[in-house]
């Protein structure tokens, strides 16, 4: 099975680490995974920030860098709603019938990462270890546009050591929401201290997600505060190993 | 507190008008607490309902095909409510609607007139107008008095006093009822707001209402509350002017079966609301014999022109979308400067003054998409807080002074950027160098300049890593990077 790497352009700059763990999950599950560096961004920042012609350019890009991929895996829920539910907007708004029809033959093959472990590759246990207490921040793109369901439960289950926290109110926003975490700074920091509430209550040592934008967000804030918790993305717990354990940063 | 303002055209910025309810910690708690309990009654009610989905379905199916079809169902409820014996008028817009309102008072030589809560009077500032004309309106719904009686506004469409605790509803009965020794128990004020309100029911002769849903089959208006005291303004007045936007109609009686079922539960998280008063034009000898029926458009028309964004009309204002958003959990209703506010009416209040006001509350939203989960109607309000900013910014880019606005800098320069992967690299390494003086020893930002300090007021920022994944990426294809 080949399966070709969006890192998406965060993960890419902010976040390498994240990249290098879906690399070596996909990898110890014998994928062959290829990394097509002409990419850059899906265009959602644009396309959630009203800058919709920037944005079908990137979507442009994306489908034509991807139409003779075997599968494309994307470790970014919010990234993969962007593909899935606003490219055939600004496909029906702004382009045409060959891109519209490249577009329908790709979709079914691009995948969030938790979805390309289950759905594709069948894979619950990766043979992850991770001796910590661990809490899942849903993310309302996994939860509501992708509808990832029990598919992060079921992985996470399945690491070695790991002590899995419930969280409250799991399907409450943590206030991230892109440019609206600077556009309305004030409103997304008070979402965000309703959301720390309930992640801090758990008393995890990580706060795991499938989004490292969310948790760029609760991370950086948890920092702010000395907090006795980080952010980690799922991908770095289940790369993690007793010979390798996770990079954490 | 500040008074706040709920003129669209006055409002501030969603972004500057959040900042003193922020501040407002008991507004903040109240607010939580009250939504809190309608979700969980929301929550509990649909998923005792098996067939919800199929509910859910065929009220949005009906309320389109309602708005694909407005003009024949409006046609046929004037013609049919004209026969009952109710008189029809057409209003453009709010001004229209006002002084057709005061025509009827006028003639009726009404100094006063009794409400049922109508959220659509609101919307055309009626209250102020009829003050300035010599009619005092007194509202009778339970919240709305609260609100009339403390000189504050609505901050929800259905529970409008939503933002106001049993203390604080004490305080003003006490003060404004002239009772010194009222206690907060709920049946001692609700007793002082019935003795208030019966004075004022069996005096006043002429009543206003909105309309829940107008019945083209029948020329019916039906209205739904929790209290009994809207009941009290059908029976009463002589006059009765029922006030209702154009999309409010529904083909036939019939269709109340659907409509009532996902309104209640959305609504108030209740099987069935208490009172359901459905009337059809003048009844000889029993209730109001005169009828009179006000139907606004005031932007309606033009939404409803709007293939993409018609869906706003299917709203049947049960408010679950306020109740289930994070963002207006936080901020209440008044930081929407509109008497329609969360995510409904983030994508109503500027299509109702046709984007030329309230443009930042398509951007008052983190996109989660929890309105849409509970919509009964299925109005995917994210789609349509996306397209409306799509429109802000097409406008907004036209504006001189917008060209060096920090936001639209940064995207038109991370357009260029993300158009060539070469370019993109280029970026990281000028970003990374960039903020080398302002990444601590640990790696991390605790302060950005600029634009950027919207981001470290409240949060730390990691600096950006040595290594790209790509420069890794390539580092290991060329055997040189670490495992």
């Amino acid at each position: 099975m080949r399966a070709s790497l969006f890192i998406t352009c965060y993960n890419d700059t902010l976040f390498p680490e994240t990249g290098r763990a879906v690399v070596a999950v996909l990898e110890r599950l014998g994928v062959d995974v290829e990394f097509r560096p002409a990419q850059t961004c899906c265009g959602q920042m644009h396309a959630n920030t009203g800058f919709q012609g920037e944005a079908f350019s990137l979507a442009k890009k994306f489908v034509k860098l991807y139409a003779d991929a075997e599968a494309v895996v994307i470790p970014s829920s919010s990234c993969v709603a962007m593909i899935r539910d606003q490219y055939p907007l600004l496909f029906e708004e702004l382009g045409n019938e060959e891109l519209r029809s490249q577009f329908r033959a790709l979709l079914p093959r691009v995948y969030e990462l938790s979805e390309f472990l289950l759905d594709v590759l069948d894979a619950e246990d990766v043979g992850a270890y991770f001796p910590h207490r661990v809490t899942y921040h849903a993310t309302c793109h996994g939860l509501r546009a992708l509808e990832l369901g029990d598919r992060p439960f079921r992985l996470l289950n399945k690491v070695k050591g790991l002590e899995l926290a419930p969280l409250d109110h799991l399907d409450r926003c943590c206030g991230f929401g892109g440019t609206f975490s600077v556009k309305n700074a004030e409103v997304s920091s008070a979402m965000m201290t309703a959301k720390l509430q309930d992640v801090m209550a758990t008393r995890a040592e990580f706060c795991t997600a499938l989004d490292n934008s969310c948790l760029m967000h609760l991370g950086g804030a948890m920092h702010r505060e000395f907090a006795a918790m980080r952010t980690i993305h799922m991908a770095q717990i289940l790369a993690s190993t007793r010979e390798h354990p996770a990079e954490v940063a | 507190m500040i008074h706040p303002v709920m003129d669209p055209k006055l409002a501030p910025p969603f972004p500057q008008a959040a900042l003193p309810v922020l501040r407002n910690t008991q507004l903040r708690k109240n607010v939580a607490h009250a939504t809190d309990v309608i979700t969980a009654k929301r929550a509990r009610l649909v998923a005792e309902k098996s067939d919800w989905r199929a509910l859910r379905d065929s009220a949005s199916e009906l309320r389109m095909h309602v708005l694909e079809n407005l003009g024949t169902y409006l046609e046929q409820f004037e013609e049919r409510c004209t026969a009952a014996g109710g008189v029809v008028h057409w209003a453009a817009d709010a001004a229209e609607a006002r002084q057709i309102i005061l025509g009827i008072l006028r003639e009726e030589r009404a100094k006063e007139v009794i409400k049922i809560k109508t959220m659509t009077s609101a919307e055309i500032q009626l209250n102020p107008f009829l003050a300035t004309n010599g009619i005092q309106a007194h509202e009778t719904d339970l919240a709305e008095i609260i609100l009339q009686l403390g000189n504050d506004e609505p901050s929800h469409i259905v529970v409008p006093a939503l933002h106001v605790n049993r203390s604080q509803v004490r305080e003003i009965f006490a003060r404004r009822m002239d009772l010194p020794e009222l206690s907060d128990n709920p049946q001692e004020l609700t007793a002082a707001a019935r003795t208030y309100l019966r004075s004022k029911f069996l005096a006043v002769p002429s009543a206003i209402s909105g309309a829940n849903f107008l019945i083209a089959e029948t020329g019916g208006v039906a209205v739904v509350e929790s209290e009994g005291n809207g009941r009290m303004c059908l029976t009463l007045p002589r006059t009765m002017i029922t006030l209702a936007g154009i999309e409010k109609v529904i083909p036939r009686y019939q269709d109340l079966e659907i409509m009532l079922q996902v309104l209640a539960r959305s609504a108030t998280g209740e099987r069935m609301n208490p009172y359901t008063s459905l009337w059809t034009g003048v009844t000889k000898e029993d209730g109001p014999q005169n009828f009179h029926v006000v139907l606004l458009d005031n932007g309606r028309s033009e939404i409803l022109r709007n293939e993409r964004e018609r869906q706003t009309l299917k709203c049947i204002r049960c408010a679950a979308c306020m109740n289930a958003c994070p963002v207006y959990r936080q901020t209440g209703g008044h930081a929407y400067g509109s008497v329609y506010p969360g995510p409904i009416g983030a994508i109503l209040t500027p299509q109702l003054l046709k984007m030329e006001f309230a443009q930042s509350l398509p951007f008052a939203s983190s996109l989660c998409g929890a309105c849409y989960e509970v919509c009964p109607v299925k109005i995917n309000i994210p789609e349509s807080l996306i397209d409306l900013r799509a429109r802000v910014t097409d406008q907004e880019r036209q504006e001189e002074r917008r060209f060096f606005d920090p936001l639209y800098v940064g995207m038109r320069m991370a357009s260029k950027v993300f158009a060539s992967a070469g370019r993109f690299r280029a970026a990281q390494r000028m970003a990374r160098i960039g903020l080398k003086a302002f990444t601590g020893r640990d790696g991390w930002i605790r302060g950005l300049p600029g634009y950027g300090a919207r981001w470290t007021m409240t949060r730390d920022l990691r600096g950006i890593p040595e290594q790209s994944f790509r420069d890794w990426w390539t580092a290991r294809d060329n055997g040189k990077a670490k495992p």
